[in-house]
C-alpha cells in the first residue's frame, strides 16, 4: 500500500502543493530536451537523405564545438573562429561525401553503418590529437551569448531562467525553422526530400546523389556546432558529450527515423520526461533514472509503435 | 513561350522528317558477372521519331534504357548521342544532357504532392541562388513563378489538374504513370525513355496515354523511345521498332516490316529452339 501511494499519489502531491518546483522541473526538462532534439535533428538529416544511421553525429558535436575552442584559443576572435569552425564542418562534409560514402554507395545498411563507427574513431582520434581530451570550457560570452539568469516570481515561489537556457530555445526553434523553410521551398530542400523518396527516380530528373549528400552531411554538421555551443555553454566541453548524444537514440525510436518534427517533439518527451522521473519518482529507487529513462520509454515504443510517433508506416509487402 | 524557355520542343521546326541521328548505339554489349543481358546490339534514334523497343520477358529491353540513361556502363560499343561520343555517363549528367525517362514500376515522389513531382522536374533548370529561393522575393520568386506556369501547362496537358494538390502514393496505378510522364515532361527533354507507359492499365487509360504520347512527339517535336507490350499500341505509336530476344537485336525497321518478319514471330510464339 505505501509502495503504490509512494508511486501513484505522493509524486502528484508533491507537484501540486510546490508549483513553481514543478515549474523549473519543466523548464529544466524542456531545454535539455531541445538539445536532444537538435542532436537527433541531426540524425534526422542525415537518414532521411541517405538511408544511413550516423553513429558519428555525436562526436561531430564534440567535434564541432572543440574546433571553435580550440581556434578562439589560438588567437582568432569569436567570430571569425565560428566562421573558420563552419569552413572545417564543410569540408568534412565534403571529405565524408568523397571518401567514405561514394566508395559505398548500394551497400547493405549495416556497411554504411560500420563506415561511420569508423568514422566515429577517426574524429574522435583526430580531435584528442589537435585539440587534446582535457575539458575546455565554451566560448560563450565571446560569442555574444546571454550567461546571467532572470526570475519569475510566481505562485508566491520562485522560478529560475538561465538566459543561456532561453538563448538555446529560441536559437533551437530558429534552425528548425529555417530548416522547414530549406526543405519547403528551396530546389535543393525538394531534390533532398527527393532523394529520401526514391534514388533511381531522383537521379533521372537530374539530382546528383553526390551533392545532395555532401549537402545534408553539411548542414547536420551546423546541426552539431550549434548543438556544441550550447550544450558546452550549459556544462562543458568534454568528449563525454558523445555519450549524452546517445541518447538521441531514444529520441528517434520515440519520433521515427525520418520525421523532423518527431525528432522535436521526440527530444521534448525525453527531456521533460527524465526530468519528472528523476526529481518525483527518482528518491524510489534510490536515483539515476535519468540515465535510463529515455531508453526504456525508446523500448515500450519499439513495442507498440516501432515506426515511432510521426516515422512512415513500416509496410512489407510480400 | 514564357520566361521558363525553349518550350518543350528544342527541336521542332526541323525534326519532323526525323532524318538526323539523335542518338547512335553500336555493338553495345552488357553483362552482369557471367550473366550476358545485351550482347552485341546497334541501332538508331533520330530526332522527332517514336522508337519502339519490343521483345518478350528478359529480352533485354529496360537494361538497354538503363545503358542509354546511364544507370549501366555497357562494358563493350559505344554511344552516341547528339553527335558527341560520350563515355561512362552518370544519370543526372544524362538528365542534364537533355535524356528523361519513366520506370517501368513508377518511381515517384510518393509523399510529395502531384504538382510538387511535376516540379522537381525542373530541378535542373532552376539557377536563383538558395538564400533567394528561402527568402521568397524578387529574381527567385519570378523564376519560381516562371517554372510553375510551365508545369501547370503540363498538368493541364495530361489532365491531371484535379490531383494537384493529392500526395501521389494515393493515387491510382494509371494516374501515377501519367504523373511521372509529367515529372519527365518539364525536364522539356530531347529524348524521352517511357518504360512500358501502358503496363497495368485498362483500355481507356491506354488510349489517353497513346494520345499524349502521339500529342508530344507530333506537338512539341519530342523524341521518344519507349517499351511496350501491347503490340496494338506499338504498331499505333511507333515509326519504328527494333525487336529484341535473349539480349541480341533480331529485327529492325517500319511497324509493318517486323510485323511479318519470320524471327520476331517465332521470338514470340516461342518456337522450339
Amino acid at each position: 500500500m505505501e509502495l503504490l501511494h509512494a508511486i501513484f499519489v505522493a509524486p502528484f502531491v508533491d507537484m501540486f502543493t510546490l508549483p513553481a518546483f514543478l515549474l523549473q522541473v519543466l523548464w529544466e526538462g524542456f531545454v535539455s530536451g531541445v538539445l536532444y532534439a537538435l542532436i537527433a535533428l541531426g540524425f534526422v538529416l542525415i537518414f532521411k537523405a541517405s538511408g544511413v544511421f550516423n553513429f558519428a553525429q555525436g562526436i561531430m558535436v564534440v567535434f564541432a564545438a572543440l574546433v571553435l575552442v580550440g581556434l578562439h584559443a589560438m588567437g582568432l576572435p569569436a567570430w571569425l573562429a565560428l566562421l573558420a569552425t563552419i569552413g572545417v564542418m564543410g569540408l568534412f562534409a565534403i571529405s565524408v561525401e568523397r571518401f567514405v560514402l561514394r566508395k559505398l554507395v548500394n551497400q547493405p545498411d549495416a556497411i554504411l553503418l560500420m563506415a561511420t563507427i569508423g568514422l566515429t574513431l577517426i574524429v574522435k582520434g583526430a580531435g584528442q590529437l589537435f585539440f587534446g581530451a582535457d575539458t575546455k570550457s565554451m566560448i560563450t560570452e565571446e560569442l555574444g551569448l546571454p550567461t546571467g539568469s532572470s526570475v519569475w516570481e510566481v505562485f508566491d515561489d520562485i522560478v529560475i531562467f538561465q538566459h543561456i537556457d532561453i538563448a538555446a530555445a529560441v536559437i533551437a526553434i530558429l534552425m528548425v525553422a529555417a530548416l522547414g523553410v530549406f526543405f519547403s521551398r528551396t530546389r535543393i530542400g525538394r531534390a533532398l526530400r527527393a532523394v529520401a523518396d526514391d534514388h533511381q527516380a531522383a537521379l533521372s530528373v537530374g539530382i546528383s546523389l553526390n551533392q545532395i549528400w555532401a549537402i545534408v552531411w553539411f548542414a547536420s554538421g551546423i546541426v552539431a556546432l550549434v548543438t556544441g555551443i550550447m550544450w558546452g555553454a550549459r556544462s562543458d566541453v568534454s568528449f563525454a558529450l558523445e555519450i549524452i548524444a546517445l541518447k538521441a537514440l531514444a529520441v528517434l525510436i520515440l519520433g521515427g527515423f525520418t520525421s523532423i518534427p518527431g525528432a522535436i517533439v521526440g527530444g521534448l518527451l525525453v527531456g521533460i520526461g527524465e526530468k519528472l522521473a528523476e526529481v518525483y519518482w527518482g528518491p524510489l529507487v534510490g536515483g539515476g533514472i535519468e540515465a535510463w529513462f529515455a531508453y526504456v520509454l525508446a523500448l515500450v515504443f519499439l513495442l507498440f509503435r516501432p515506426q515511432g510517433l510521426f516515422g512512415e508506416r513500416i509496410i512489407e509487402r510480400v | 513561350m514564357d520566361a521558363a524557355g525553349g518550350g518543350n520542343a528544342p527541336s521542332a521546326a526541323g525534326a519532323g522528317s526525323g532524318q538526323t541521328t539523335l542518338l547512335d548505339i553500336e555493338n553495345v554489349s552488357l553483362s552482369f558477372g557471367g550473366v550476358k543481358a545485351i550482347t552485341d546490339i546497334s541501332f538508331d534514334i533520330r530526332a522527332g521519331e517514336v522508337r519502339a523497343i519490343i521483345g518478350p520477358n528478359g529480352a533485354g529491353k529496360t537494361s538497354m534504357l538503363n545503358v542509354i540513361n546511364g544507370f549501366y556502363h555497357p562494358q563493350e560499343g559505344a554511344i552516341t548521342w547528339k553527335g558527341q561520343r560520350r563515355s561512362r555517363m552518370r544519370p543526372h549528367e544524362a538528365a542534364a544532357s537533355g535524356i528523361a525517362r519513366t520506370f517501368q514500376n513508377v518511381a515517384l515522389f510518393k509523399g510529395m504532392s502531384t504538382l510538387d513531382n511535376v516540379m522537381s522536374g525542373r530541378s535542373l533548370k532552376m539557377h536563383r541562388g538558395l538564400f533567394w529561393q528561402m527568402v521568397h522575393v524578387g529574381p527567385a520568386r519570378r523564376e519560381e513563378i516562371a517554372h510553375r506556369r510551365r508545369v501547370e501547362e503540363i498538368i493541364d496537358f495530361l489532365e491531371i489538374a484535379h490531383i494537384r494538390k493529392k500526395p501521389v502514393g494515393k493515387l491510382s496505378y494509371g494516374l501515377q504513370k501519367r504523373v511521372e510522364l509529367g515529372r519527365a515532361m518539364a525536364m522539356e527533354p530531347e529524348l524521352l525513355l517511357l518504360d512500358e507507359p501502358m503496363a497495368g492499365m485498362n483500355l481507356e487509360e491506354k488510349e489517353d496515354m497513346s494520345r499524349f504520347i502521339l500529342d508530344l512527339a507530333r506537338e512539341f517535336g519530342t523524341t521518344i523511345a519507349l517499351i511496350e507490350h501491347d503490340m496494338g499500341v506499338v504498331m499505333d505509336l511507333a515509326d519504328r521498332v527494333v525487336v529484341l530476344d535473349y539480349g541480341k537485336k533480331i529485327a529492325d525497321g517500319t511497324p509493318t516490316e517486323v510485323q511479318s518478319n519470320q524471327d520476331v514471330i517465332d521470338a514470340y510464339l516461342g518456337v522450339a529452339r
